[in-house]
């Protein structure tokens, strides 16, 4: 499969993997952002290629995973509804919420759908107008756009019943909060390709230069993991600071103009609580108070909800670099995927699930 | 495959008069007239053999002596009909490769109709006229059946259950629990076609592909590599729901043996690669409903697989594993890029990624 095989090849990952060696000369910690970054590492094992100078610690980039408890308790209670409908991306259903996840609200009647798009959200709304259509709106840059797409479509269509509850987050205040932290250890990123490729990497540099960081745009084959960890080392031996762009074939540096212009339009930034993290500074989006209409929150009352996240769980350490999966006393036995303590152990994005199905005892 | 309908039916069509009854009606399965009618016209006429004639309450068949094989599996497909095939072909397919895998030759297969109330009937009759043909094209009849009509709303268009019989030759023996370190692991032709292509038809999903589900019987492939190669093969497995993955779990967990299986070496098409890169699926976990997993003995694995790929359903076959004595119970692969890693159970359904 083209631009697929290309960067799956055991020749170029060895030659890389020679090149890694051949360059460091003491330990380095690099953290890949995007959980799905950690998957492809753990999945196609080439982070057990890589020499043991060079230290892998995951990032936050797993949107389901940091999603606070509360929202998927208030996503719950908007599903259970009579005449509602929840519409969320698959990947969402699982993850617990206080009592249930959203799995669950489906098996007891609750009219619970995955969508692959939020505009599959938006014709439903169209074909039920007897019905609350509601889509659970997470993730980073990357489906910022479809999101906002879904609610400028809504808008100008005119729909009385469709909403969003929104729980939007961004990179860039992540990696600074991460830096910015007294027990923070990543001395060099590998950004997100696929948020790069909305949001271009200007907004990197002024990183890049305050925490005197390398960050690498990289891809999501191994061998463009690969590529990343090279430039990232090389930067860090040379002791250069600033962006480097592995994934040239998506990504430029001011990105996708007209989906960032789309995002200013439908969103604006405000604070957002990151699960297990807590609150970072002007690190999530909210919708605008023209789009005010489409805010589920708003719509059915639901923003009283609290929950408690539970103790045995550290994904937040996980999720900042400071913990391996492994290293939780829960990982394995009280955590697994069937019952889940945290989300990243159900996440195809989640850094514990990656450990758990592809490298337990590799 | 014939296209010729069965004796006494005028070509496709539909036996019940279709001005009278566009639907199957809860009077369907009352057990009357109407129950009389659907039984003589659509599935009598359909399935017909000296078995099924009498419509008695069961039905007595003559078995060679020797072992028997029995199986059983619910049908519950959605979408009823898919590119590649349709819920009465696939529940003859799966019945009768259940048997093929316990190294059984099918002998006879039933057919249990659960219909929702508000089925076309002319939906019916495709599905019954598809199912007839497939099990003619395999060689096995329809014995026995039953019909129940539930409520609208209470089924998901027509349910099917297959149980079949087969018959297994003398010297062969084949069961998860007999794979041995060194064996080699086969498959029969590139995986995931199935678990693809009814996915691509799904509401909701819909997508452009030309992909058909693999369903087919495999009795015959199985037959012949069975001739080929005798005791020599361990195991068989149709890696059906949960797909190679789970299929290979199971075999592993049931040998206390370790499986090696080679990412580069497992045939995948490239529209299904694509899917599932787009979809955010692994391939190893999807259905297949016309592939063989088959464990050999090391001496006899070039054999098998010369055999496998003369067979039209086994063009595609190649090895691509191992058994060893590391890692008993667990299935491990080495990825493309030359890595090492789990292939682990899949904890309940798989489901697409956000980003």
């Amino acid at each position: 499969m083209r631009f697929v095989d290309e960067y799956r090849g055991e020749a170029d990952a060895q030659a890389y993997v020679r090149l890694i060696r051949r360059a460091v000369t003491r330990p380095w910690i690099l953290m890949e952002i995007c959980g799905g970054q950690t998957h492809t590492f753990i999945r196609s094992g080439v982070d057990r290629m890589l020499p043991e100078a060079i230290t892998l610690v995951h990032g936050p980039g797993c949107p389901v995973c940091v999603t606070p408890l509360e929202l998927i308790d208030r996503a719950i209670a908007i599903a259970g509804r009579p005449g509602t409908i929840l519409t969320s991306f698959g990947d969402m259903l699982r993850v617990p919420g206080s009592a249930t996840d959203l799995l669950g609200v489906k098996a007891r009647g609750g009219d619970v759908r995955m969508v692959y798009s939020p505009l599959d959200a938006v014709k439903l709304a169209q074909k039920h107008p007897e019905r609350e259509v509601v889509f659970f709106a997470v993730g980073f840059e990357t489906t910022a756009p479809a999101n906002a797409m879904a609610v400028w479509q809504a808008a100008k269509l005119g729909l009385p019943n469709f909403s969003i509850l929104c729980s939007h987050v961004l990179v860039p205040p992540a990696m600074e909060a991460i830096l910015g932290s007294p027990a923070n250890r990543v001395q060099g990123f590998l950004a997100a390709g696929h948020v790069c490729a909305v949001m271009g990497w200007m907004e990197y540099e002024p990183i890049a230069e305050r925490y005197r960081v390398p960050i690498v745009v990289t891809g999501f084959e191994p061998v463009d993991l690969l590529q990343g960890v090279y430039l990232a080392v090389r930067a860090l031996e040379e002791g250069r600071v600033g962006v480097e762009n592995q994934y040239a074939r998506a990504v430029t540096r001011e990105g996708n103009v007209a989906a960032q212009r789309l995002m200013r339009e439908v969103f604006e930034p405000c604070d957002r609580a990151w699960r297990g993290i807590g609150v970072i500074p002007r690190s999530g989006f909210r919708l605008r108070p023209a789009y005010a209409a489409f805010d589920a929150e708003k719509r059915f009352d639901v923003g009283a909800i609290t929950a408690q996240e539970s103790p045995l769980c550290i994904a937040g350490q996980v999720l900042q670099g400071l913990k391996k999966p492994h290293e939780c006393a829960a990982f394995g036995v009280q955590c697994k995927p069937e019952h889940p303590l945290g989300a990243p152990m159900v996440s195809s994005e989640g850094a514990c699930a990656a450990y758990y199905h592809y490298a337990r005892s590799a | 495959m014939s296209d010729e309908p069965p004796p006494g039916l005028a070509g496709l069509q539909c036996p019940i008069p279709l001005s009278e009854y566009p639907h199957v009606t809860l009077a369907h399965g009352g057990g009357g007239r109407l129950t009389h009618a659907l039984i003589e016209r659509m599935f009598l006429a359909a399935f017909r053999n000296p078995a099924l004639e009498p419509l008695h309450d069961g039905a007595v068949l003559d078995l060679p002596k020797g072992r028997i094989a029995i199986t059983t599996d619910s049908y519950v497909v959605s979408p009823l009909f898919f590119p590649g095939g349709d819920i009465g072909s696939l529940a003859v397919h799966g019945t009768v490769n259940d048997l093929a895998m316990c190294g059984a030759r099918p002998l006879a297969l039933t057919a249990g109709y659960v219909i929702e109330e508000g089925l076309a009937m002319e939906d019916l009759w495709r599905i019954v006229h598809s199912m007839a043909g497939a099990a003619r094209e395999a060689g096995v009849d329809i014995v026995t059946g039953d019909t129940k009509v539930v409520d609208r709303g209470k089924g998901d268009g027509v349910f099917i259950n297959t149980t079949g019989i087969g018959f297994v030759p003398e010297g062969i023996h084949i069961a998860p629990s007999r794979a041995r370190p060194g064996d080699r692991v086969l498959l029969s032709g590139r995986i995931a076609e199935h678990g693809i292509a009814i996915m691509s038809v799904r509401e909701g999903l819909e997508f452009g592909t030309t992909l058909r589900s693999d369903s087919a019987a495999l009795h015959g492939l199985v037959g012949g590599l069975l001739h080929a190669v005798g005791a020599r093969v361990h195991v068989l497995r149709d890696p059906t729901r949960g797909g190679v993955a789970s299929a290979t779990n199971e075999i592993a967990a049931s040998a206390k043996v370790g499986i090696r299986l080679d990412e580069a070496a497992i045939p995948v098409a490239e529209q299904v690669r694509g899917a599932c890169e787009i979809l955010g699926l692994d391939p190893l976990y999807v259905a297949n409903e016309g592939k063989c997993l088959a464990i050999v003995a090391p001496e006899a694995a070039d054999q098998a697989l010369e055999v496998l790929r003369a067979h039209p359903l086994g063009r595609d076959a190649a090895i691509v594993g191992e058994v060893v004595e590391d890692h008993p119970g667990r299935v491990f692969m080495k990825s493309r890029v030359g890595g090492l890693r789990v292939v682990d159970m899949l904890s309940g359904e798989q489901l697409p990624r956000i980003c």
